[in-house]
């Protein structure tokens, strides 16, 4: 009993650190942004005034911008980027394939680059005299410098380019080791049967791949709703609130503009409730499939 | 099939290229866009050393990124030890509710974050506000990490924990003398990863290290891309030193940075 009871206390003494830890700098967080959120107040001083904070939510345009934008991200790119993971590495797997290596390298370069190294890279890129446009100006593509960074249109179109760029060669890599665990027999067996191509990817590697589709849609979704690195280093979130997404709005009205603590935690919890509302989401459509 | 890898190849590494020419060229041919490696790298990087604080920005990163690196791979690797060797239902729960941690959004935690160390600046100015240590304690454990470990001591042989116990080791001498030593890829996995996102954090530094000469490479490649006259050769330099240790890591140790993405979803 004593012996056993001692053994207990060592175990639990390996995972001691990184609970304290886990709690100090995750859940506390958490719930003191919980508290504030029912707050308002200019710097550290703040008074409790119930879901004031949340009625402003609904009738503040720059939030309703915010959210929209982020929609706009998660809608257009986090599809893209998946298909074209997917179909980039359906391609790497094949057996015949030459230089194979270097593909598989250059592709997955962009997933070593800082968020800000290339974000500036991609500023200087897409500028009014920036190279993007000089070459399509001398290749008569267009006429006139198009605005990748100052028009409302043209600069979500760069961030949406931008990190597809980014992401697309880092997805890629999961789809890839799951596909090399796929047992080609299977793929025999199929086309012995006749299937075609098209019939094999729809009837065996999309089956086989739900897991990794799944776990790139959640985590491509948490982090189009924390998009904060690119936007603020390309655009700023402008033209005028064009690109500003949630997490750069909540690090503007805490460190922005004049500091406001509670209502800036009001505005995070509207992405907590995001998060968990898209991978329930995800969860129950992968489900639902499956039945 | 050869034209589209070849065309994803190109569009991948073209930025690359685009930054180490423009290193090579002046800030009037960088925006003529002239696509020719030129000879003014040497102009450039004196340049760099003259004006821009490159080096205490590389020495802050390495300091933050390598300590974050090896107190992470500590804490997260006793943890997945702990939570699947000693398995029990209580530890299972508790491990669950750590997990949650990583739906919890960066932006929700920042404001609380900030606030949490601006009122431990008063009493502890060496780990509030504006220093390494307040950078680094809120980064430092990651339930991911902690999953990862977990995930690599299932294939832990459990024999050889047996055969450290008998010869009298005890349960943390376990762990140091036998699961450390085997486990080394496994390590090196990890510490690919943290160290990379570590070097890369932008959003945190950006809000708790408030005097310039605390600068990590981030914050001083975001400052110097905003500013309103850039000198694009001097700029693409400092981009171009910043990216070459996460460069050559990424390349001497392709296998491991893969295994380390990868080992979590299997």
């Amino acid at each position: 009993m004593n012996l056993k009871a001692k053994t207990n206390t060592i175990s639990w003494s390996f995972v001691a650190i990184a609970i304290v830890m886990i709690c100090l700098f995750y859940f506390y967080p958490m719930i003191q942004a919980l508290i504030m959120s029912f707050q308002s107040g200019t710097g550290t001083n703040l008074d409790f005034v119930g879901i004031d904070n949340y009625k402003r939510l609904l009738s503040d345009s720059t939030f309703i911008t915010a959210l929209k934008n982020t929609f706009i991200y998660l809608i257009i790119q986090v599809p893209i980027m998946i298909l074209l993971a997917m179909f980039i590495s359906v391609l790497l797997n094949d057996k015949n394939l030459k230089l194979k290596g270097f593909f598989r390298t250059a592709i997955f370069l962009p997933a070593v680059t800082s968020l800000v190294a290339y974000s500036v890279i991609f500023k200087y890129l897409f500028g009014p005299d920036g190279l993007i446009n000089t070459m399509l100006i001398k290749l008569h593509i267009v006429n006139a410098p198009i605005e990748w960074i100052t028009d409302p249109f043209w600069a979500k179109i760069t961030i949406i380019i931008a990190i597809t760029w980014r992401w697309t060669g880092y997805n890629m890599i999961f789809y890839l080791s799951a596909l090399q665990n796929i047992d080609s027999s299977i793929y025999e067996a199929a086309r012995i049967d006749g299937a075609s191509a098209f019939r094999q990817f729809r009837s065996i590697t999309v089956p086989l791949l739900k897991p990794i589709i799944l776990f790139t849609s959640i985590t491509s979704t948490i982090g189009t709703l924390q998009l904060f690195d690119e936007v603020m280093n390309i655009t700023k979130g402008g033209p005028g609130n064009a690109t500003m997404t949630l997490s750069q709005y909540i690090y503007n009205l805490s460190f922005k503009y004049t500091p406001d603590f509670g209502y800036a935690a009001t505005v995070s919890y509207a992405i907590v409730i995001l998060i968990v509302i898209f991978s329930v989401l995800q969860f129950k459509l992968a489900g639902d499939k499956n039945a | 099939m050869y034209v589209f890898l070849s065309l994803a190849a190109v569009i991948s590494i073209f930025p690359f290229l685009w930054m180490i020419v423009s290193a090579t060229n002046k800030s009037i041919d960088v925006t003529q866009g002239r696509l020719l490696p030129g000879a003014e790298l040497f102009e450039n990087l004196r340049k760099v050393f003259d004006t821009v604080d490159l080096v205490p920005a590389l020495l802050n990163s390495a300091q933050i990124s390598i300590t974050t690196t090896i107190l992470a791979m500590l804490i997260a690797s006793l943890a997945g030890y702990g939570f699947e060797i000693y398995r029990s239902k209580a530890k299972d729960i508790v491990f669950s509710i750590l997990l949650l941690s990583m739906m919890i959004p960066f932006a929700a935690l920042m404001v609380p974050l900030y606030r949490m160390f601006g009122s431990i600046s008063r009493t502890m100015p060496f780990i509030g506000i504006d220093t390494i240590s307040s950078v680094i304690l809120p980064t430092v454990t990651t339930a991911f990490l902690i999953f990862f470990f977990r995930q690599s001591t299932k294939m832990f042989p459990r024999d050889m924990l047996e055969a450290g116990r008998i010869d009298g080791l005890s349960e943390l001498g376990v762990f140091f003398r036998i699961y450390v030593p085997t486990m080394k890829t496994t390590y090196a996995a990890a510490a690919i990863i943290t160290f990379m996102s570590s070097w890369n954090n932008y959003l945190w530094p950006l809000v708790v290290l408030q005097s310039p000469e605390k600068r990590t490479v981030p914050l001083l490649i975001s400052n110097l891309g905003s500013s309103y006259s850039p000198d694009y050769g001097v700029i693409m330099t400092v981009i171009l030193i910043a990216t070459l240790p996460t460069a050559i890591v990424f390349f001497l140790m392709q296998k491991h940075f893969v295994a380390g993405m990868t080992g979590s979803v299997k």
